[in-house]
C-alpha cells in the first residue's frame, strides 16, 4: 500500500506527464485558454487514463507478453511487436465506448465533456501513460494507481496553466510573443517549478 | 489544385510551420531535443511516417467511411510506426533506447493525424505524399534548431563531437546545464516563435485585450 501511495505522489508531482515528460502538449497549449474548459478536459483525461492504463496492462499480461498465451496453449508466442497497435486500438475503443455511455446515461456530463473526447484519442498523455506502464513493468495494482494519478497530475497542470493564461491576457506582451510564444515561456517556467519536486525521495 | 508541388514542400518550412504556427507535434519536439543526433533520427522517423501515412490514407480516402475514419487512420499510422520502431531496434539500438516511448508516441503526434485529417482526406496521393514530407521537414527544422542550441551550449558538442571543450574535460567552456534539462526546450521554442513572427509579422496573433494608450499631454 505504501508503495502505491508513493507511486501516486511521484506520478502527480515528480514525474508529471505534462510538465516533465511533455506529453499531451498539443492539447495542453491549445485548450488552456479558459479555466472551465481546462478543468473539463482535465477530468476527461483523468477518466480515460484511469480506464486505459489498467486495461492495457491486462492486455499485455494475458495476450502480448512472451509466454502470455500459455493459457491458450501457445507458450512460445511473443506478440510484443503488436503492442503499439493494440494499445491505440484499446484507447480509441475506450474513448468511443465512454462517449456512448455518457451520451446515453449522463447527458449533462456528455454536453460538458463531449467535445473533448475525440481529442483524447490523439492525446499523447494517454498513449504515453500506457507505454510508460509497459516500460516500467507495472503490475495490475500499480498500473491502476499510475493511470489515475498521472491523469490527475495532467489535469492539475492544465488547470494551473489556464489560470496563468487567464491573467496573462491583460499583460503588455511584445507583438511577436503574443499568444503561442508567451505560452511556451510560461510553460517553461512552470516546468522549472515542478522540477523542484524532483529532489523529493519517496 | 491550388498549390504547386514545390509550394506544398516549401510552405510548411517557415510560412506554415507545423510547430510554430499550427501548434502540432510539440510533445516530442520538447522531449527528444537534448542532443542533435537523437533529434535528427526523430525528425527522419516523423517525416517517414507523415509522408507515407498521408500517401496511404489519401489512396484509401474514398473508401473510408466517415464515422470510423479516425480508427482507420490510426491503424495505418500505427503500422508504419511499428515498422520504424522495429527498424530502429534492429539497426540503431542505442538511439532507440534514448528515444524510449517517444517512437511509439509518433502515433499520437498531432502532425501525422493533423495532416491526414486536414490534407490527405481531400487530396490525391502524390500531393499528400509531398505535403507529408514538407510538414515532416518543417518539424525537423525546428527539432534540429532546438537540438543544435541545446547540445552546443548545454554539453559543448555537436552530434557527440566536442566543439567547445568543457571545463570538466580540461577545456575552457563552462556548460549551461540548464539547457540539458527539459524546461529549456520551452524557452528555446518560445524564442524561436518570437523570432519567426518578428520576421513574418503576418503570423502575429491578435490581442484579446487591448491596453489603453496613455494620452499625451
Amino acid at each position: 500500500m505504501e508503495g502505491l501511495i508513493s507511486l501516486a505522489v511521484k506520478a502527480i508531482f515528480v514525474e508529471n506527464l505534462a510538465l516533465s515528460f511533455f506529453l499531451g502538449m498539443c492539447t495542453f497549449i491549445a485548450v488552456s485558454k479558459k479555466i472551465s474548459t481546462a478543468i473539463g478536459l482535465g477530468i476527461s483525461v483523468m477518466v480515460v487514463q484511469a480506464i486505459t492504463v489498467p486495461t492495457n496492462n491486462l492486455l499485455l499480461t494475458y495476450l502480448l507478453k512472451p509466454g502470455a498465451l500459455a493459457w491458450a496453449g501457445f507458450p512460445d508466442v511473443d506478440l510484443t511487436f503488436l503492442g503499439l497497435i493494440s494499445y491505440i486500438g484499446v484507447i480509441a475503443a475506450m474513448v468511443q465506448i465512454l462517449e456512448m455511455i455518457l451520451d446515453k446515461y449522463f447527458p449533462p456530463l456528455y454536453n460538458a465533456l463531449g467535445i473533448f473526447l475525440p481529442l483524447i484519442t490523439v492525446n499523447c498523455a494517454i498513449l504515453g501513460g500506457s507505454l510508460f506502464m509497459v516500460e516500467r513493468d507495472y503490475n495490475f495494482a500499480e498500473a491502476a494507481t499510475y493511470g489515475l494519478s498521472s491523469g490527475f497530475g495532467w489535469a492539475l497542470a492544465i488547470t494551473a496553466m489556464a489560470g496563468v493564461r487567464e491573467k496573462l491576457k491583460y499583460s503588455d506582451i511584445p507583438d511577436g510573443l503574443q499568444g503561442l510564444g508567451i505560452t511556451f515561456i510560461t510553460a517553461g517556467l512552470m516546468a522549472m517549478a515542478f522540477m523542484s519536486f524532483s529532489g523529493v525521495k519517496l | 489544385m491550388a498549390q504547386t508541388r514545390k509550394e506544398l514542400l516549401v510552405d510548411p518550412l517557415v510560412d506554415n510551420n507545423p510547430i510554430t504556427l499550427q501548434v502540432l507535434g510539440i510533445c516530442s519536439a520538447l522531449a527528444v531535443t537534448s542532443s542533435l543526433q537523437v533529434a535528427f533520427v526523430m525528425a527522419l522517423a516523423v517525416t517517414f511516417v507523415t509522408s507515407f501515412s498521408s500517401f496511404f490514407i489519401s489512396i484509401l480516402r474514398n473508401q473510408i467511411p466517415g464515422s470510423i475514419r479516425i480508427i482507420v487512420q490510426m491503424v495505418i499510422i500505427a503500422s508504419l510506426v511499428i515498422l520504424v520502431d522495429q527498424l530502429l531496434k534492429a539497426y540503431a539500438f542505442e538511439i532507440s533506447k534514448t528515444l524510449s516511448v517517444f517512437v511509439g508516441l509518433i502515433i499520437t503526434n498531432c502532425i501525422v493525424m493533423g495532416r491526414a485529417e486536414a490534407f490527405a482526406m481531400k487530396n490525391p496521393p502524390m500531393a499528400s505524399f509531398i505535403d507529408g514530407i514538407g510538414n515532416g521537414l518543417g518539424y525537423g527544422l525546428i527539432l534540429l534548431l532546438v537540438g543544435f542550441i541545446r547540445e552546443l551550449f548545454g554539453a559543448g558538442s555537436l552530434f557527440g563531437i566536442t566543439v567547445l571543450p568543457t571545463v570538466n574535460n580540461g577545456g575552457w567552456y563552462v556548460p549551461n546545464g540548464m539547457l540539458l534539462l527539459p524546461p529549456s526546450a520551452f524557452f528555446i521554442i518560445g524564442l524561436i516563435i518570437w523570432a519567426f513572427r518578428t520576421w513574418k509579422p503576418g503570423q502575429v496573433e491578435d490581442r484579446e485585450y487591448k491596453i489603453q494608450q496613455a494620452e499625451a499631454h
